[in-house]
């Protein structure tokens, strides 16, 4: 076990030095949400319950986008260029291959998030974030159900060049369903009802409590729920479905 | 499954995809030591034979055993044992070669010194270039590298030298000669039959999931015994006889001549290559029973093919 986690710890390492190295990978973890949060800040500035929506809705974003869209896109390339495949045949235990692999993942959240709370904070007026450990739990359990739900749509992808439009068909209606329900107390019943059973929707909420508006975990224990749900399908998937090596060779 | 000097065992192995059978019946046992070549055609069953002895593919049929292991467990002891060229393994982009030793290093109980396998892979030169700037034969370099810096036991190497220039193939098969001087065993596949002559001290030649001919590379086939005797005659015509006295057949041939006052242009003496038993085996269509003739005399025209 020791073993395991030491190996795990070396993995994770590599991991961050070959996602440094790769600008491509740091635009679309890093860039892509700030991107959206300087433009949507430029466009709402002085409107500070837009402001307070618009924080929120980027860090459940930034979520999303650094597990399920960098892990989706981080396994085709690696499993169409062999490279899961030249690993599986080395004594590397598989659980320490992952655990560096999501501790990749959940870094880049982690990053990501503090950034947005700080760009909150000197920016947008808001305040530190109000409830830590909410969202604590809701960072932690985002993170496990999108990096999971990345993992398993990687097995629906069929090669590396085709990668951007199919993560980019889920990544961005969902998005844009969840942004515009978050953010419209108008938008139709049924667009709504789509938006709170995708993990998005829910995610923003449980962030809003966290960082805007203070109502606490128990306020969100549905979304909580939502989300937790689809980690458990996205999990199922991930390791029912996981292919080592493309299907072309 | 009991012969302590097999570092391979396999019995009737047998694999299907659905309706297509890709292995029908394998039997090889590699000993410990010994370079060992699978030799066929494209799509005959070589790379599917041998990712299930690295344990990538699961057997529909038969048993096997890899220095002991059933691979099919994938257990971590089988697998610091073994390096594995794959014949399309990727790598990370932005790694350096050194630095992808030093993390596989770190996968084995006892690895092998990075510089030194970096000098047995040739590449010092580019230790410190990111592998995305590498050159495909750098590339494959690297492969080789990665594969034996745990300091396995057995390596397996599927088509190592595909795309090689000639150079390149040359220092590739002498990194096989000392890993079998170093006492490994390698089990390679490939569809060149000089490769498998050069490098195998034993072949099999596989077609079609199945094992038509096995021996070393020098004894193999029903030509074992021949020699060829070829010269060109007074016509320019080529003529080849198959014997097996060749002394008596030149005696013969050369009074001849000089009774003629005539030359023997071109005379070669020759025993049948691995590619006369490798073409007429995969051929199927040539039956071989009239070889037995000891002075069977065929001509043919000069200028075979030389390669697979």
């Amino acid at each position: 076990m020791a073993e395991t986690i030491t190996l795990g710890w070396r993995q994770y390492r590599l991991e961050r030095r070959m996602f440094w190295r790769n600008p491509s990978a740091a635009f679309f973890n890093f860039l892509l949400p700030l991107l959206f949060l300087a433009g949507g800040g430029a466009i709402l500035a002085g409107n500070q319950r837009e402001l307070d929506k618009l924080l929120p809705a980027i860090a459940a974003m930034s979520v999303m986008a650094t597990t399920f869209t960098a892990l989706a896109y981080n396994i085709v390339f690696l499993r169409e260029r062999g490279v899961l495949k030249r690993i599986r045949g080395t004594p590397l235990p598989t659980l320490s291959y992952f655990g560096g692999v999501a501790a990749n993942a959940v870094t880049n959240t982690a990053l990501q998030i503090g950034i947005v709370i700080l760009a909150g904070k000197l920016v947008f007026g808001i305040g530190w974030p109000d409830d830590w450990p909410e969202l604590i739990v809701f960072v932690l359990v985002g993170v496990v159900s999108l990096a999971a739900l990345g993992v398993a749509f990687a097995h629906a992808i069929p090669n590396f060049e085709s990668t951007a439009a199919y993560v980019n068909a889920v990544f961005l209606p969902v998005v844009f369903i969840s942004f515009y329900v978050f953010d419209s107390s108008s938008a139709p019943g049924f667009l709504r009802q789509i938006a709170e059973a995708l993990p998005l929707k829910p995610l923003i909420d449980g962030l809003s409590g966290a960082l805007v508006t203070g109502s606490g975990i128990g306020d969100h224990l549905d979304a909580l729920a939502v989300i937790a749900l689809w980690g458990a399908f996205g999990l199922y998937f991930a390791v029912r479905g996981f292919s080592w090596e493309s299907r072309r060779s | 499954m009991s012969d302590a000097a097999a570092a391979i065992e396999v019995r009737a192995l047998s694999k299907r995809y659905g309706e297509f059978e890709a292995v029908r019946g394998i039997d090889i046992t590699v000993r410990r030591g010994e370079v060992f070549g699978l030799l066929g055609p494209n799509g005959a069953g070589k790379t599917t034979t041998v990712e299930i002895l690295e344990g990538y593919r699961a057997r529909s049929g038969g048993e096997v055993s890899v220095l002991g292991h059933d691979p099919g467990g994938r257990s971590r002891a089988l697998r610091r044992q073994i390096g594995i060229v794959l014949q399309s393994g990727g790598i990370y982009g932005h790694i350096t070669p050194r630095e992808a030793l030093r993390h596989w290093a770190g996968f084995y109980p006892h690895p092998r010194n990075v510089e030194e396998v970096l000098a047995l892979a040739g590449l010092q030169a580019q230790a410190d270039v990111r592998s995305r700037r590498l050159s495909g034969g750098q590339l494959r370099r690297l492969d080789f590298a990665l594969a034996l810096i745990g300091d396995p036991e057995l390596i397996f190497l599927d088509e190592p030298t595909t795309g090689f220039d000639p150079e390149a193939r040359r220092s590739a098969w002498e990194t096989v000669r000392r890993l079998r001087d170093l006492g490994k065993t390698v089990l390679l596949t490939t569809h060149y039959l000089d490769e498998a002559q050069e490098l195998a001290d034993r072949v099999a030649i596989v077609k079609d999931g199945r094992v038509l001919a096995i021996g070393p590379p020098r004894e193999l086939g029903v030509g074992a015994s021949h020699y060829r005797v070829a010269y060109r005659d007074r016509d320019g015509q080529f003529v080849e006889h198959q014997t097996d006295d060749p002394t008596a057949l030149l005696a013969e041939l050369t009074a001849a001549a000089l009774a003629r006052g005539e030359r023997l242009e071109e005379l070669s003496v020759g025993r049948p290559t691995l590619e006369d038993v490798y073409l007429e085996l995969t051929a199927e269509a040539e039956p071989l029973s009239d070889e037995r003739r000891p002075l069977a005399e065929r001509t043919s025209s000069a200028g075979e093919a030389d390669d697979g």
